[in-house]
C-alpha cells in the first residue's frame, strides 16, 4: 500500500506516495526527477547509487522510503549543475575523470563526505572512502587526482 | 588521375548532406555513425569536423548514431572509430568547405586560393569581402556524392585536431540525466525481463498468471516461449512483479553446460576444427639448436558493466522507435526489424549513451526485450537489466588456450615459431554472419535459431587476432582450433583474441630470452626492425627506468610487454612494477603509445590509462565460474573487479606523428599490460604463471 512521505533533498521538502519499502533511489530518480543518482546493481555493491543521508554516503539502492523522513538527503544536483558545478564537480571537469561517467556521480558524492570531515585526505584515505564504489573503465588515477584537487581547492 | 580511395564509411554513406548541415541560427550539425560509449569518441570526431571545417568548436554539433539521420558506420567497435570514422568526417568536411569556398570565390570574382575561412565566416583577407557557410548554404546543395577528391588541411595547420579537448559530455554525466536510464516519455512504464535460471531452460509455465497481471501498478505481461517480461506503473512495482514472475515460473532445465574446470582442460576436449590461419616460410631461415614450448590460458571473462543494459521503446502509428546504447544502430534496426516481422523502414534506433561498453554486452538484447514488452502492452518501455542477469546472460569474452612453440638458432635468434590456439568465436554481434544474435528472439515462441559462429578472419582476426608475431621471425605457423559449439555466450568483449594471444607471446617471448641469457628489452629489439616498435619499447623502458640485468629482488619485479594492436593499429609498449605478497599487486604502470596522428591527447592518455587498469583487473583477478546449468556469478561478489586501494600509479608517454594517419588505439594497451605483470612476476620470483588470471592461487600453483 502507497503511504505519503515527507523527505527533505537538496533542502528542499518532498511529499511522495510510494510503498514504504521502496528503494530511495527510484523516489529520488522517478519521482524526485533527481537522474544523476545511477543505478548500478541494486544490491548496494556498487556505489552507483551513492547518495548523502546527513552528511553519510550511503547506497540508496538498499535505502527503504521509510527511513528517509527527517533526514537531510544530498544528491549530486544538491552540490551544482551543469552550468554552476560544485567543487568537486569543477575538479573532476578540471582533471577530465571520466570515461563513461555512470559511477562518477557516486564516487562525488563518497568524496564529497570525505572531504567533509577529512579536507586533506591522503591517498589511502581516498582509496579507504571510495572502497564501496566501483569504476568499471579504469578512471581511477584521474578520479584520485580529482579529489585531490578539490581538497587542495578547499584549503 | 588516380581517384582517391574512400574511406569505408563515405563509401557507404556518399552523400555529403548526411554528414554535414548547416543551420539556420549560424550553428552547424555535423552526423557520424559512431557513438558515444565512454571512450569520448564523440569529443574526437567534433574536434576533427571542427577543424576541417574552419568553425569554432562550441558552433558544431554533433548526432551519433541516429538511424533518422546518421550515416550507416556499421559498429563503434574494434579501435576503428578514428581510423575509419573519423576519417569519412575529416574527408566529407574537407570537401563540404571546398564546395563552400568556391562558390564564395564565384561570388567575390576571386580565386579560391585567395579566401580564408574563419570560423565558418568566409573572407578575403585585407579586405571587407565576406559571406559564411550560412549565407551560401541556400545556393551550395551537399545532395552529392563525396568524391573525396579535396584534400584535408595539412597538419601543420591544424588548430583544434592535437590539442586535448575537454569531453563534451562531461558536465551533463556530472550533474544530473545524461543516459538512456534517464529517459522518461509521456505515458512510459517501466519493464523487467524474467530470464531463464539456466541456459538451457525452457518455461513450461507461469502458475496463475491472471494473478500477475493484477499486481500493483502491473499494466503489461508478455509471455512468448521462454521470454517473459512485465511492465508497470512504477520501477519498483515492476521489481516486485518480476519476483512474484519468478516465482509462478516453472521451468525445465536440463544440465546446458560442461563440467566446470581449468581452461587447458575444458577447452581441448571440446570438439573443434583445426585450421591454419597463416604460415610463412622464409628460405634459408637458420636451423633451431634449442626449442622451447608453453601452454597459456584465458578464462570467459565478463563485460561487468557498472550499469546495467537498458533501452527505451515505443510504437507509435505502426512505427517503432528504440533509444539504445547499442554500438551498430543499423544493425540493431535490421535485426528488430527481423525478429519482430515489420519492415526496416518501420523501425528507428537513436543511439543515447549507456555505461561503459567494452564490446558487444546486452545493449542489444535489451532493445529487443523492450519492443517486445511496449508492443505488448501498448505503452512507451524503460527496460533495465538486473545485475545478476548482466553476469548470467550478457554474452562474455571467449576463454582461451594458446599453446607456443619456439626454436631458436646458434645465435638466440628465433627460427622457428608456433602459435596453437583453442577457442570459441570472439564476434557474435547482431548483423555479423547469419541470423539474428538476439537473446529474447531465440528464447520467444516460434523462436528463431541461434545462428552458428563464425569468427573474423585475419587480417584483423577474431581468436587469432595478434596471434601473428609481430616481430622479424623467418617462419610462423599459426594454427586455430575453432570450437563451434558456445556454453557459455560469447561475443566480441575488447581486443576479442588479441589479449591472451599478446600475454601469451610477450610471456613466452620473455621465457627465451631468460634461456637465453639476454635481457628481455634487447631480445625484443634483437627481432625488431620496425622503427615505430622499437621507439615505444625504448620509450616506455626509458620512462620506466629499465635496467638491463637487473635483478627482481624477491618481492618486487618489473615486466615489459609490447604490441601492435592487429598488427595495423596503434604501437604500445607497457611496463609495470610490481610487488608480490600474498598477492600481486602493481604498483606502477609505464606505458609509450604511438597512433599515429593524435586528436586529443586527454582523451588518448585517458583510454590508455583505463586499458591498463582494466587490463591488470582481468589479468589479476576476473574469471567467470559455472556450473553445469549456468554462469554462477550473480553478484560483484562473486565477481570481483580491481578497487580503488590497487590501482597502480600511471605515466602515459604519446609518441606524436601528425604526418601520420591516425591508428586505433583504444584497445591497445590490455595486451601489453597483461603481459607485463606476467613478466614482472616472473622478475620478482622466478615464477611462470601461465594461466589467468594471477590470482594468489595459481600463482602459489605455478611456484617451483
Amino acid at each position: 500500500m502507497a503511504e505519503n512521505f515527507t523527505l527533505r533533498v537538496n533542502g528542499r521538502e518532498h511529499t511522495v506516495s510510494a510503498e514504504a519499502n521502496t528503494p530511495l533511489v527510484y523516489i529520488l530518480r522517478n519521482d524526485l526527477k533527481l537522474k544523476g543518482t545511477r543505478f548500478g546493481c541494486g544490491q548496494g555493491n556498487c556505489g552507483a547509487c551513492t547518495v548523502l543521508i546527513d552528511g553519510k554516503p550511503v547506497q540508496s539502492c538498499d535505502t527503504p522510503l521509510w527511513s528517509a523522513p527527517g533526514h537531510e538527503i544530498t544528491t549530486i544536483e544538491g552540490l551544482g549543475s551543469a552550468e554552476a558545478p560544485g567543487r568537486l564537480q569543477q575538479a573532476f571537469i578540471d582533471e577530465q575523470a571520466m570515461q563513461c561517467g555512470y559511477c562518477i556521480n557516486g564516487i562525488v558524492m563518497s568524496a564529497e563526505a570525505l572531504l567533509a570531515r577529512t579536507p586533506a585526505p591522503t591517498d589511502a584515505e581516498i582509496a579507504q572512502a571510495l572502497e564501496r564504489n566501483l569504476c568499471r573503465c579504469g578512471t581511477h588515477v584521474r578520479v584520485l587526482r580529482a579529489i585531490k584537487r578539490a581538497a587542495g581547492a578547499a584549503r | 588521375m588516380i581517384s582517391p580511395v574512400l574511406p569505408q564509411s563515405l563509401k557507404t554513406n556518399p552523400q555529403l548532406d548526411h554528414w554535414v548541415r548547416f543551420n539556420a541560427d549560424r550553428t552547424v550539425t555535423v552526423f557520424s555513425g559512431k557513438v558515444e560509449l565512454g571512450q569520448g569518441i564523440v569529443t574526437a570526431i567534433a574536434q576533427i569536423a571542427a577543424e576541417e571545417l574552419d568553425v569554432s568548436p562550441a558552433r558544431l554539433a554533433i548526432v551519433p548514431g541516429d538511424t533518422r539521420c546518421s550515416p550507416n558506420e556499421w559498429y563503434t567497435a574494434g579501435s576503428q572509430s578514428i581510423e575509419v570514422g573519423g576519417a569519412a568526417m575529416r574527408l566529407a568536411c574537407a570537401e563540404v568547405r571546398r564546395l563552400f569556398v568556391e562558390a564564395a570565390a564565384c561570388r567575390f570574382e576571386v580565386s579560391a586560393a585567395e579566401l580564408r575561412v574563419r570560423d565558418g565566416a568566409i573572407e578575403l583577407p585585407g579586405t571587407d569581402l565576406a559571406t559564411s557557410y550560412w549565407d551560401l548554404a541556400a545556393e551550395v546543395s551537399l545532395a552529392r556524392a563525396a568524391t573525396g577528391g579535396a584534400p584535408p588541411k595539412p597538419s601543420a595547420e591544424h588548430a583544434i585536431v592535437g590539442k586535448s579537448a575537454a569531453r563534451r559530455d562531461i558536465r551533463a554525466k556530472l550533474s544530473g540525466a545524461a543516459y538512456v536510464h534517464d529517459m522518461e516519455l509521456p505515458g512510459m512504464v517501466y519493464g523487467r525481463v524474467l530470464r531463464p535460471p539456466a541456459q538451457g531452460a525452457r518455461l513450461k509455465h507461469l502458475e496463475d498468471e491472471a494473478a500477475l497481471r493484477v499486481l500493483p501498478g502491473v499494466v503489461g505481461l508478455c509471455v512468448s516461449g521462454s521470454f517473459v517480461a512485465i511492465a508497470a506503473a512504477r520501477e519498483e512495482q515492476a521489481v516486485a512483479a518480476l519476483e512474484a514472475a519468478r516465482g509462478a515460473a516453472r521451468w525445465e532445465a536440463p544440465p546446458a553446460l560442461p563440467e566446470p574446470g581449468e581452461i587447458t582442460a575444458v577447452l581441448p576436449a571440446l570438439p573443434s576444427t583445426r585450421t591454419i590461419t597463416s604460415s610463412r616460410q622464409t628460405p634459408g631461415a637458420g636451423a633451431a639448436v634449442t626449442r622451447r614450448e608453453a601452454t597459456y590460458s584465458k578464462p570467459y571473462i565478463a563485460h561487468a558493466s557498472i550499469g546495467p543494459s537498458c533501452a527505451l521503446a515505443e510504437f507509435t502509428d505502426g512505427k517503432l522507435t528504440i533509444w539504445s546504447h547499442t554500438q551498430g544502430p543499423h544493425h540493431l534496426r535490421a535485426q528488430i526489424a527481423r525478429a519482430l516481422g515489420m519492415a526496416e523502414s518501420e523501425v528507428e534506433v537513436v543511439h543515447r549513451d549507456g555505461a561503459g561498453c567494452y564490446g558487444h554486452n546486452g545493449a542489444d538484447d535489451v532493445a529487443l526485450d523492450a519492443a517486445l514488452l511496449a508492443r505488448a502492452c501498448g505503452r512507451p518501455v524503460l527496460l533495465q537489466w538486473t545485475r545478476e542477469d548482466e553476469f548470467a546472460w550478457s554474452p562474455c569474452g571467449s576463454a582461451m588456450m594458446v599453446k607456443l612453440r619456439a626454436g631458436l638458432d646458434a645465435g638466440n635468434r628465433v627460427v622457428e615459431w608456433q602459435h596453437e590456439i583453442w577457442s570459441h568465436t570472439h564476434i557474435k554481434r547482431p548483423g555479423w554472419g547469419e541470423g539474428v544474435n538476439l537473446l529474447a528472439a531465440w528464447h520467444m515462441d516460434p523462436p528463431l535459431p541461434v545462428p552458428p559462429a563464425k569468427d573474423m578472419p585475419l587480417p584483423t582476426g577474431g581468436a587469432d587476432r595478434n596471434a601473428i608475431p609481430f616481430y622479424d621471425f623467418p617462419t610462423h605457423e599459426i594454427a586455430y582450433n575453432f570450437i563451434a559449439d558456445m556454453p557459455l555466450r560469447v561475443s566480441a568483449l575488447r581486443t576479442l583474441g588479441a589479449y591472451a594471444n599478446i600475454f601469451a607471446i610477450e610471456c613466452f617471448l620473455d621465457e627465451l630470452a631468460t634461456g637465453a641469457g639476454i635481457d628481455p628489452v634487447a631480445f625484443r629489439l634483437q627481432h625488431l626492425r620496425d622503427e615505430r616498435a622499437r621507439a615505444v619499447i625504448e620509450a616506455a623502458a626509458a620512462a620506466a627506468g629499465w635496467k638491463a640485468g637487473a635483478a627482481g629482488d624477491g618481492a618486487r619485479g618489473m615486466g615489459i610487454g609490447f604490441a601492435r594492436y592487429k598488427n595495423l593499429s596503434a604501437y604500445c609498449a607497457v611496463v609495470v612494477e610490481v610487488e608480490v605478497t600474498e598477492k600481486i599487486r602493481v604498483t606502477r604502470a609505464v606505458a609509450a603509445v604511438d597512433a599515429g596522428q593524435i586528436v586529443n591527447p586527454d582523451g588518448l592518455k585517458n583510454q590508455i590509462e583505463g586499458g591498463i587498469v582494466q587490463a591488470i583487473s582481468w589479468t589479476l583477478k576476473e574469471a567467470l565460474q559455472w556450473d553445469r546449468e549456468r554462469v554462477t556469478a550473480r553478484r560483484w561478489e562473486d565477481y570481483p573487479i580491481l578497487g580503488f586501494d590497487e590501482v597502480p600509479q600511471i605515466e602515459v608517454v604519446l609518441i606524436d606523428h601528425p604526418e601520420q594517419p591516425g591508428l586505433g588505439a583504444g584497445e591497445c594497451a590490455a595486451g601489453p599490460t597483461a603481459a607485463a605483470v606476467g613478466n614482472a612476476l616472473w622478475h620478482a620470483l622466478g615464477v611462470r604463471a601461465r594461466d589467468l588470471p594471477l590470482s594468489p592461487e595459481r600463482v602459489a600453483r605455478a611456484m617451483p
